[in-house]
């Protein structure tokens, strides 16, 4: 017997269930639906609802309890000696027993004991599943007469169908919150176990990352260094050229978009524009690694610079491009909701529309374009593909674009793709390092949304 | 709507004064146009010393035509009110003497208007000059997100109007005190225009555009966003800058047409229908479309 056939079951009983309810909604209604306090489908949703719910639930506390009470009751059952055996081990034991019951093709247990507890585990098994069976369809059944009898013109059956939808709704975006502060505590606890590590203020202010750990106690290598410094001008420094790129053409092109381009060529140009931003982040990484950084270094050697071929302004560029569209498109946004009236009334006194634009219209947008720049920021600074591909993991305490550097993303990426173990400082530093970026974007959008927000008022 | 369809179907009195007026400037330099003059209008469209003439105005949007030959003078001080019902094309019209419709992409105005003699859609003119020419006050109040002062600058800077920023202060200035706003807000110049009550904002519109001295304002429904005491202090404006301007007023409220205008034009389904003094029109209209708007059976 499979749990889904059971639901299976379940589903096509609570379908019947809708069309009795229906059924004994239209004849209490004594033939008139209007004597009914709901439509009748909302009759049929309240006895469906009931035929089903209670017997999910009851399934779904079942499974959970299911294997740890028979995984209890086979232990009891084995030989004294057994019991007496420390946890780890009995805990060993009872995977043996399970690797029987579930996989027995790739079990070469002989033993004797094992297997006979694996009969009563597999005996247990089936017992609990007939029971759930049983008792899953007798609670649908109840639940379903329960609602059926009780349905009488008085009864608030919308109400109750609503109220119930709400809950559901609620719990979902409970679940979404939940999950948000969830992942933030986990990286909060993890990151303050490495500052138990490596103090905070050495993290902060440190001017040297270079996270390698000895492996072994007697392998020669240095302790580890953590000063997020370099990672953090490093990540300012891609993100500055970043929007360098972006700010100027992002914003030239909303100008353009909103303000001198015929509704043919806007049709066609937002959406191309927009096409920037769906291309996955790791296609431009290598575009930025393999196609803007070699063509960067070879520019530079023919003017006699030298330019890394891992250098910030290859990543920053690209990284540049791909904003974009983003900074364009939340520009365009912001633009178009500077009321008409105003471009009218600029246009009314003779003004040109270079000087609509540049002093009205950007003025009265200004705070939105800046909170979409702020936006935009936040992305840049998050951003990793690129930066892993065309930046390069050397911590260098530069502000030469030309240079290589690293960004606390790309950092991230290396400390945990490796060997290392859970507990070492190299590992628990990429929880630290993603809280601050964390607490950095943050702070960002708020900023941001803030920003935004304070504008919106202005115009409704 | 049925009330305007059967409107329509009432003929036209057959003593058509366009026809005298076709045959009384028979004689003038214009004789071209006024050869088949108005079809449509009834009363006397001309007048004497002209600031703008329009004539033969001709509006489409894409395909739909707006507005359809409309003859119309406007004297060198005085107002006149445009009436008639929703949709009858005479916001249209307002915006074809500044070219506002320029800024509508599928907007398409022919025939010929003229400011002072000069044809204001020849290729040579730039909007943008005659904009600051012919003013335009809007519907609602649209005070740009600036200080008082600075909404009121704005057009005497991007003119180039003054040198020195002591002349700046005395235009706006003077600006304000046409416009009546300046000793309510003479002490906070600095805060922004959009601070102001919906009048005030009004006012600040209007003293914004007299500030760039032109010769013409336009106001579209100018108090059709304020209350009766704002409106009437706005009348009484408009009275006031009369002396100096020619100022062309659309207005839905035929008492504020009645009150402010020295001439009223009478505007349905696009045509031109009635044009005369206010006294005549409002008293003794013409034309039976008029009669109706006016007397309220329809509109």
């Amino acid at each position: 017997m499979q749990t889904s056939t059971l639901i299976l079951l379940l589903a096509a009983l609570s379908f019947f269930a809708y069309y009795l309810g229906v059924a004994k909604a239209k004849a209490v209604s004594s033939g008139h639906v209007r004597n009914l306090h709901s439509l009748p489908r909302y009759y049929g949703y309240y006895t469906a609802l009931w035929c089903i719910l209670p017997a999910l639930l009851l399934l779904v506390v079942w499974l959970i309890f299911d294997d740890t009470l028979i995984s209890q009751l086979v232990i009891a059952s084995l030989p004294p000696e057994i019991q007496q055996l420390p946890e780890e081990q009995l805990g060993l034991f009872m995977n043996q027993i399970r690797n029987l019951v579930y996989n027995e093709a790739f079990s070469s247990s002989d033993d004797p004991v094992a297997r006979a507890a694996a009969e009563h585990y597999r005996f247990l098994k089936h017992l609990s599943q007939r029971c759930l069976f049983v008792i899953a369809l007798a609670c649908a059944i109840a639940g379903l007469s329960w609602a059926r009898h009780h349905i009488s013109p008085k009864l608030r059956a919308r109400n109750r169908v609503e109220k119930l939808l709400e809950f559901f709704l609620i719990a979902s975006s409970t679940i979404a919150i939940l999950t948000t502060i969830g992942i933030v505590l986990s990286v909060l606890f993890e990151a303050l176990r490495f500052f138990k590590l490596v103090p905070v203020t050495e993290f902060l202010f440190g001017l040297h990352w270079s996270p390698q750990m000895a492996i072994r106690p007697d392998q020669v290598g240095s302790s580890g260094a953590f000063g997020f410094i370099p990672l953090l001008t490093g990540t300012l420094l891609i993100a500055a050229i970043a929007m360098i790129v972006a700010a100027p053409i992002g914003l030239l092109a909303a100008i353009y978009l909103s303000e001198f381009a015929s509704r043919k060529i806007r049709t066609v140009a937002k959406p191309m524009l927009e096409v920037l931003a769906g291309i996955p982040t790791v296609v431009y990484g290598f575009f930025a690694a393999l196609v803007v950084a070699p063509f960067l270094r070879e520019l530079g050697a023919a003017i006699g610079v030298p330019i890394s071929s891992e250098s910030a302004l290859g990543a920053g560029l690209v990284m540049g491009i791909m904003i974009i569209p983003f900074v364009s498109s939340l520009s365009d946004d912001v633009i178009n909701a500077v009321p008409q009236s105003l471009r009218d009334g600029s246009y009314g006194l003779g003004a040109t529309q270079a000087e609509t634009i540049t002093q009205i219209i950007i003025p009265a947008a200004l705070p939105g374009i800046v909170g979409g720049l702020l936006l935009a920021i936040s992305r840049a600074i998050g951003e990793t593909m690129i930066v892993v591909m065309a930046a390069g993991l050397t911590a260098n305490l530069t502000l030469n674009p030309l240079q290589s550097v690293t960004t606390i993303t790309a950092q991230i990426v290396g400390l945990l793709v490796g060997d290392q173990e859970f507990d070492s400082p190299k590992t628990l530093a990429a929880f630290a390092l993603g809280l601050v970026l964390f607490l950095i974007t943050l702070a960002l959008n708020v900023l941001a949304l803030h920003i935004v927000r304070k504008y919106r008022e202005q115009y409704e | 709507m049925q009330n305007i369809m059967k409107a329509e179907n009432f003929p036209t009195k057959p003593a058509s004064p366009g026809v005298q007026i076709k045959e009384r400037r028979a004689a003038d330099t214009t004789k071209i146009f006024e050869k088949e003059a108005s079809r449509h209008t009834v009363g006397d469209f001309t007048v004497p010393d002209p600031r703008l003439t329009t004539r033969h105005v001709n509006v489409f949007y894409g395909d739909k035509q707006a507005i359809f030959d409309v003859n119309l003078d406007i004297a060198k001080t005085e107002v006149i009110a445009l009436i008639g019902p929703s949709g009858c094309g005479k916001s249209t019209y307002l915006r074809c003497l500044n070219r506002m419709n320029d800024t509508i992409e599928i907007c398409r105005v022919e025939g010929e208007i003229k400011l002072d003699e000069v044809d204001i859609y020849h290729d040579d003119i730039d909007p943008v000059v005659l904009r600051a020419r012919v003013g335009m006050v809007f519907q609602k109040p649209n005070p740009f997100p600036k200080s008082i002062f600075d909404n009121v600058a704005y057009g005497p800077r991007i003119h180039g109007l003054t040198s020195s920023k002591s002349e700046l202060e005395e235009i706006v200035e003077k600006a304000l005190k046409r416009a009546g706003l300046w000793n309510e807000v003479k002490d906070r110049l600095d805060q922004p225009g959009t601070g102001l009550s919906g009048g005030q904002q009004q006012r600040l519109c209007i003293a914004r555009a007299i500030a760039v001295n032109p010769e013409v304002l336009l106001m579209d429904e100018p108090c059709s966003a304020l209350d009766p005491i704002a409106t009437a202090t706005i009348e009484q404006l408009i009275d006031e800058l009369s002396r100096r301007y020619s100022i062309v007023i659309v207005t839905h409220s035929m008492q504020q047409a009645a009150r402010v205008s020295h001439r009223t034009a009478y505007f349905h389904l696009g045509k031109l229908i009635e044009v005369g003094k206010t006294s005549q029109i409002f008293t003794n209209p013409r034309h039976p479309l008029t009669e109706d708007y006016i007397t309220g059976r329809f509109g």
